[in-house]
């Protein structure tokens, strides 16, 4: 195996993008709340949030903002790109880097 | 074989060599610092043809259009092949002038610099 | 490598299976390990590449989607986009773009863009056949399914625009034919012929990884820009199937990395090739933001700024780990960057003749854009041209190139590209294999060549497959006194001369666009009509 040792918290950008539309409003509103040093960006029609080295999306965020149930399985239907490796879990996913 | 295949010994065939072009070779022409052509130019002519009749007759078809053509200065033009120098006889053939199938032709006109300091 | 089902019966209390092994039990522990045929019988083709892979079960899954999810959200996207086209098509929305000029961007998409999809699709059928690790192989049969889906969606995208324009109505065959096109197809076709893993690595990861982005992002808010619905919802529709490849890119990537050490010079081999030819082919981007926009939407500097240069740094600072370096000529796309898309704008001018869309000459107001956002080089190199060119316009005699142009053994474009440093000065780069010469456009192209030479030599290219004669309808006779050589290779091409390209000022589409809408064929000379004599204001314009 050729598995690297050291993972080092990294500064770079990640970033998700949805489509800007009544459905991803409050996944964008939940983003933002869960990660305070991250940045959002708006394109025509699209919505890009920014942050350094990690972006933590929260299952139970986006309840509390759409305020119904979501399976976080949803967002692909209004994704438009990432950047950044992706953890995906039933609460919460994860896109960051794993070292600078 | 640098290629990894399936099949030991998997070759392409040549699909560009000079028995399919029916008695012509292929040339690529380009006129140094002169950038109205975006590319250079590729034409077939026959392997026969004098230098002087390239020059003459082929590249006025070609650049023709350029307003510092018709001004070149052909003793002062400058000849490379394939990227090397070369001074060609004009009354050789191509062939007998190192020019063979798919040969790069470029050729300079420092008399000519090509318009508004671009290289146009 | 196992592939029986390892986990254990779920807990009779009924607790709810995490993400990760519900998604086990319905993908991989699918697989099962052959009893009565040999692994290397089934799977023939994952030897010779040279790519050890001790366990496939380590593939982790990225986005864990099971065929159940799979059909649900691509169902619900499917919903939709076909809602809102159906609307574009009954409220005549193709009339609300820009202007027509836009319409032309959207020929090159259809032409180009909706084969690769395709080839896309296949390719992905192929290793979805040929990967030995279940989870691996039903990624790729979604992929498939996605690709095949991008065509399709494209394709009803964009034919609407079919029924009001030229030159769209014939895209598979244009694809396989017009001389441009052999650029996006053969970077498909040396895909799917290279073995699954060099496919895997070249499309998912250096092209749906680290280039789609280029593609996308400034192609879509193109269209947002000039309110092109249609578009921008497909657009949008199949973003998310991208991420969804995006991450498999870098997943496929960190799998390879890791099983064996043996496994990294190969890997940074393919990103080198696929990089390069990805690059070129995307530089067809480059002159569709800068020069066939009517409302611009960033310059191809800003997007190879943002989209390579910054997130594509930050992607390979990570692989560093691995023993990955950044693609090799990386530094000549930095520089090329402020010159492509009017390199390639001057070249499609040129030989608007032979194309399957017609061109135009940027006006006053477009090059002030230009020259604001490429302050070194526009003026000085670019600008000079453009005004010559609509001088000789007004004066009658339009500049044309006369014969053909030489293009590049690997990526087929013509050599229209400069030395990196010397913007004055085409770049010429030859080999010899075989005793026979062999032209590039770069050294990335030549390097392409010199490792794989046995693949190259029979590149379809279509400038000599012209002149060997081979671009004829069975139905040409050369001795007809009407015989014209490039009106019939046109016509084998599947472009009909004097018709689909030539000048966009007195072209089909722009004198429809006005008869129907009554609103200039090109926002930014608004008194030039196709049809209006020839008036001062027509000549000034």
């Amino acid at each position: 195996m050729n598995i690297p040792t050291q993972t080092i918290g990294s500064r770079q950008p990640v970033f998700i993008a949805f489509q800007a539309n009544n459905d991803t409003r409050p996944i964008i509103d939940a983003i933002q709340a869960d990660n305070p040093h991250a940045s959002v960006d708006e394109y025509p029609g699209m919505v890009k949030i920014t942050a350094p080295g990690r972006l933590v999306i929260q299952r139970s965020s986006i309840e509390e903002q759409a305020g119904r149930d979501f399976d976080l399985r949803e967002v692909h239907i209004n994704l438009i790109s990432l950047s950044g490796e992706v953890d995906e879990g039933l609460d919460q996913f994860v896109i960051e880097w794993k070292s600078a | 074989m640098s290629t990894q295949a399936i099949r030991p010994g998997y070759h392409g065939t040549m699909k560009d060599t000079v028995d399919k072009f029916h008695g012509n070779q292929i040339l690529n022409i380009g006129w140094d610092q002169h950038l109205m052509y975006a590319t250079p130019m590729c034409i077939p002519v026959p392997p026969a043809m004098p230098f002087g009749a390239l020059v003459q007759q082929v590249l006025p078809g070609l650049f023709g259009q350029h307003p510092q053509f018709a001004q070149i200065d052909w003793t002062k033009t400058q000849w490379q092949r394939s990227g090397e120098a070369f001074t060609p006889d004009m009354d050789k053939s191509l062939a007998d002038n190192g020019l063979g199938h798919k040969a790069m032709l470029r050729f300079k006109t420092p008399d000519q610099p090509g318009l508004a300091g671009a290289a146009f | 490598m196992s592939n029986t089902a390892t986990t254990s019966a779920p807990q009779s209390t009924g607790k709810k299976l995490s993400l990760k092994e519900n998604y086990a039990l319905l993908t991989r522990d699918l697989g099962w390990d052959p009893s009565y045929q040999k692994a290397e019988d089934i799977w023939r083709n994952v030897q010779f590449e040279g790519i050890k892979i001790h366990d496939w079960d380590k593939w982790e899954d990225p986005f864990r989607l099971t065929m159940d999810a799979y059909w649900k959200y691509q169902g619900e996207k499917e919903r939709k986009l076909y809602a809102i086209l159906d609307a574009f098509q009954q409220n005549n929305a193709q009339f609300n773009v820009t202007d027509v000029r836009y319409v032309q961007a959207l020929k090159l998409f259809i032409n180009a863009v909706v084969g690769m999809e395709y080839a896309s699709h296949r390719g992905f059928n192929i290793i979805g056949r040929e990967f030995p690790g279940t989870a691996a192989r039903i990624a790729a049969q979604m992929q498939a399914i996605d690709e095949l889906r991008h065509a399709q969606t494209q394709t009803h995208a964009l034919s609407h625009y079919n029924k009001y324009f030229a030159g769209m109505s014939n895209f598979p065959y244009q694809y396989d034919r017009t001389w441009y096109l052999s650029i996006p197809k053969s970077f498909f076709e040396d895909a799917v012929s290279s073995g699954p893993f060099e496919f895997v690595v070249g499309i998912c990861f250096a092209f749906e990884y680290v280039l789609t982005n280029l593609v996308f992002m400034p192609w879509m808010s193109g269209a947002a820009y000039n309110s092109d619905m249609s578009t921008v919802s497909f657009g949008f529709s199949a973003q998310s199937d991208e991420a969804r490849h995006m991450t498999l890119g870098i997943e496929v990537i960190k799998f390879l990395l890791e099983q064996d050490p043996a496994n990294v010079p190969i890997v940074q081999g393919w990103i080198d090739k696929w990089f390069w030819r990805g690059y070129r082919l995307l530089s067809l981007v480059a002159a569709m933001m800068d020069y066939m926009l009517p409302k611009r939407v960033m310059s191809w500097a800003e997007a190879w700024e943002i989209y390579y240069e910054q997130n594509g740094g930050a992607l390979f600072a990570d692989l560093a780990r691995y023993g990955i370096r950044p693609p090799k000529h990386a530094d000549v796309t930095v520089k090329e960057k402020h010159h492509v898309g009017h390199q390639l704008w001057s070249t499609f001018y040129q030989f608007r003749h032979a194309a399957g869309f017609p061109v135009w000459l940027p006006k006053e107001e477009e090059m002030q854009w230009l020259s604001a956002k490429y302050p070194e080089t526009f003026d000085k190199y670019y600008r000079p041209r453009f005004e010559h060119w609509a001088e000789l316009e007004k004066q009658g005699t339009p500049f044309a190139n006369p014969t053909l142009p030489q293009l590049c053994q690997t990526c087929q474009w013509p050599l229209l590209f400069t030395e990196p440093d010397d913007p004055t000065q085409i770049c010429y780069r030859e080999g010899a294999y075989l005793g026979e010469k062999f032209h590039f456009c770069s050294d990335g192209c030549k390097d392409i060549f010199e490792k794989e030479p046995e693949k190259y030599v029979h590149a379809h290219l279509p400038v000599h497959q012209i002149y060997q004669g081979s671009y004829f309808m069975p139905d040409v006779n050369p001795t007809a006194p009407d015989f014209n050589p490039l009106v019939e290779a046109l016509r084998y091409m599947g472009l009909t001369a004097g018709h689909d390209g030539g000048d966009f000022n007195t072209h089909i589409d722009a004198k429809n666009w006005e008869a129907w809408t009554k609103r200039p064929a090109n926002a930014h000379a608004p008194h030039v009509t196709p049809t209006a004599p020839d008036t001062p204001e027509r000549k000034a314009a």
